[in-house]
């Protein structure tokens, strides 16, 4: 730990003014505000898979790293050989003394083709909520496998999870290559037992890349040690792999999450509906149906961040104006009067619970859908799942934390739904426990069983 | 027919996620305040308010936890801000803190830790529910474990091990009588984010964060502009540097950079090659230990 000292000795920070005019700064801008989109990455891994080195590896070779955190990194590795990339993503001081991460920790890097928002979370079981909350935004995880020990229960809990999330792309990352000699066959044991793993998941893209996160191998170049490896380097994966098909732009949802009244005497008579695009795309002159109320109008014009547009798309945030005065408030959803969500009371859905109180039939909760908060009772616990197994087990009577199961809500209101394959926003809740306040568990509906 | 694509751009991406927590928080809690000092990223987050709710007013109060020991520029900024903006001005003074012995002066000089005090206090007295704040995630090791909703008892403190799950978009604000929530809109953001953003949307910054010639002393490695609250020291010698702020805090404790970037854009420039964090090169206080700001954060700091 650095004593107060240091800061006094240290060296003057930006002794020399950066020069403006000079190539590297003129290539620095260009490509810091060069128009990139956002990659969501999840991680999963625990302390001995080298994760944090990896995440550290990431940042420190895609240059997110700066001078005083490399430097910090060097005093607290000094002895070893290399300097110890892990310590960059070093967390809170609880989390130092017990040698263990605990929560989620968001890391952010880029290069000249995007942006990455990287979730970094645990991976012993007893996280497994954590790992849910990581994956929930996530557009691709990254479970990473030690070559020498191949695929662990562990690995294949950290797939499925991201399935169950159905985070759109899948890399595993087969790390310490070097320690089993870039042995090829190593390597295609690996992939091929996952692939056969991820093909009984909802795994739409999987990708396996054999690295070594402490010599730098394959991560942001092809390495010389895997000429039997045909694949990209992990970055150029990252940087490169196709999202933009991964958002729902067929069904419109339009969930009113505040309604704009300005009551000023410019705008006496606007009111708007504001909101973010869950799915689907909106234009002026569209004509809409308001749910719950089942009426019928259109879409007078949209205000955007920056005024009027001609367009609105998923996830934009936008204020949508209505042609006819109906009666809308917040919980209501907009949608297509042909292509409406389903309004139901009855919630088919597999929950990960998160609480140490566990599920129980006929426990009462909150749930929030959207932008509607209803209370619901717990009609059935149908199975709780196996994560490492997947098998089911149909005489569960309750989910304890961090268990998964298909639950049976009943609400006191209806909410407007889409299966979670179908739509990541509408298909999607929270529970809350109304005593204490706390999520308690996220739910993905799944079409009813019959 | 060509397909358009959709897509939005990250700071498309980053506007539209901060309106939408900016959105929740007023219509899920009843009392909201924004945290507004006239830095860069309060600024930032002010603007999405204002968009948020466009052609409405900001349906809440702006507060600022006033130390005292802020540049003048800065405080005239925020004044105009608000008055163009419609919004009221709450003002929680440290210096009225001290004098009424609420908190005391710190040996050092910095009221960076007293003033938590005094911004509970204003949040009890208000009856505040949720605190909008500017911090981001990328800033330090405390803040990149902060929620977007963080959950504060009813002394404010953050427990970092018994954080509320936070899945998607979908945000938990429900609190007890006295509890109340910290809002992080710009979590996901990055300093070279908010620049860009401040130069795509021409918002209006103070001049501090521009560099032009300005009296310094060095002092500890670092160059402190001379101003009201900082006066060469004997045997300090003072020269004319070219010299900005990258952060704006107290006006004793704050130092500049040497920089030639006087145009928002420079800044862009000088940031995308720089290799010093932000607080690491200009906060006297975050030097005190490695846990400092997971420390003040628990206390319930910003």
């Amino acid at each position: 730990m650095p004593p107060a000292e240091d800061a006094m000795t240290a060296p003057l920070p930006g002794a020399q003014p950066i020069d403006l005019r000079s190539a590297v700064a003129a290539e620095a801008a260009e490509i810091a505000t060069a128009r990139k989109d956002i990659l969501r990455i999840a991680t999963a891994g625990s302390v001995d898979d080298g994760k944090s080195t990896l995440i550290g590896r990431l940042l420190y070779d895609s240059k997110a790293v700066f001078e005083d955190q490399y430097e910090a990194v060097e005093r607290a590795s000094a002895g070893g050989d290399y300097v110890n990339l892990a310590l960059l993503t070093d967390g809170l001081r609880a989390e130092r003394e017990q040698g263990i991460t605990i929560d989620v920790a968001y890391r952010y890097f880029s290069t000249p083709r995007r942006t990455f928002i990287l979730a970094d979370t645990p991976g012993h079981v007893q996280y497994t909520r954590n790992m849910v909350t990581g994956a929930s935004t996530a557009d691709l995880a990254i479970v990473l496998v030690d070559a020498r020990k191949g695929m662990l229960e562990q690995s294949r809990r950290h797939a499925f999870l991201a399935s169950l999330l159905r985070v759109p792309h899948l890399v595993v990352a087969v790390n310490k290559m070097d320690l089993v000699d870039w042995s090829e066959e190593t390597y295609q044991a690996i992939r091929d037992e996952f692939t056969s793993f991820a093909a009984k998941l909802n795994v739409p893209d999987l990708t396996v890349v054999p690295i070594s996160a402490l010599h730098g191998d394959n991560v942001v170049t092809r390495s010389a040690n895997s000429p039997w490896y045909a694949g990209s380097s992990l970055l150029h994966h990252l940087e490169n792999v196709h999202v933009a098909s991964d958002r729902n732009l067929v069904d419109t949802r339009f969930p009113v999450q505040y309604v704009i009244r300005p009551q000023s005497d410019a705008f006496h008579d606007y009111r708007g509906y504001a909101g973010t695009i869950a799915s689907g795309v909106l234009r002026p002159g569209d004509e809409v149906q308001v749910l719950p109320s089942g009426l019928t109008t259109t879409i007078a014009g949209i205000d955007g961040p920056r005024g009027a547009v001609d367009e609105a798309f998923a996830p934009m945030a936008v204020t949508v104006r209505l042609a006819d005065d109906l009666d809308v408030s917040r919980g209501d959803m907009i949608c297509r009067p042909r292509n409406a969500p389903q309004v139901t009371q009855d919630l088919d859905a597999l929950v990960c619970w998160m609480a140490d109180t566990p599920l129980v039939p006929r426990m009462r909760l909150a749930v929030k859908h959207t932008t509607r908060t209803v209370r619901a009772m717990v009609k059935d616990l149908q199975y709780r799942l196996d994560v490492n197994t997947l098998h089911r087990q149909a005489d569960a009577d309750s989910l304890g934390l961090n268990d998964i199961g298909r639950v049976r809500l009943r609400t006191t209101q209806p909410l407007f739904v889409d299966d979670y394959a179908r739509n990541r926003v509408t298909g999607r809740f929270i529970l809350v426990d109304e005593a204490t306040n706390t999520t308690v568990g996220a739910g993905m509906l799944t079409p009813a069983a019959g | 027919m060509t397909t358009p694509d959709y897509r939005l751009s990250q700071l498309e991406t980053l506007e539209a996620e901060s309106i939408h927590v900016i959105r929740e928080v007023a219509a899920e809690l009843e009392r909201p305040v924004l945290l507004f000092s006239g830095g860069k990223d309060s600024i930032v987050m002010l603007e999405l308010a204002r968009k948020a709710f466009a052609p409405a007013r900001i349906p809440f109060p702006v507060l600022h936890v006033d130390t005292g020991l802020n540049f003048p520029d800065v405080l005239a900024f925020r004044d105009r801000r608000v008055a163009e903006l419609g919004v009221h001005l709450i003002v929680a003074s440290v210096p009225e803190a001290i004098a009424a012995g609420i908190v005391q002066e710190e040996p050092n000089g910095s009221r960076n830790r007293i003033q938590t005090p005094v911004l509970l206090d204003a949040v009890e007295k208000h009856g505040f529910t949720a605190l909008f704040g500017g911090a981001r995630r990328d800033e330090d090791k405390a803040r990149a474990k902060e929620r977007m909703f963080s959950f504060r008892d009813e002394f404010g403190q953050w427990d970092p091990k018994n954080q509320r799950p936070e899945l998607w978009d979908l945000y938990n604000g429900r609190i007890h009588l006295g509890e109340s929530i910290r809002v992080f809109p710009l979590s996901n953001w990055t300093e070279l984010d908010i620049w860009q953003y401040i130069a795509r949307e021409q918002i209006a910054i103070p001049a501090l964060y521009l560099a032009r010639e300005r009296e310094v002393v060095e002092r500890q490695g670092m160059l402190y502009a001379v101003n009201e609250f900082i006066s060469p020291r004997d045997g300090e010698e003072v020269r004319r540097e070219s010299v900005r702020y990258r952060t704006v805090g107290d006006a004793n404790l704050t130092a500049a950079v040497l920089s030639h970037a006087t145009t928002v854009e420079e800044v862009i420039a000088e940031i995308a090659v720089t290799r010093m964090t932000e607080r690491g090169a200009t906060r006297g206080d975050d030097k005190v230990s490695d846990a400092a700001m997971e420390d003040r954060k628990k206390e319930g700091y910003f």
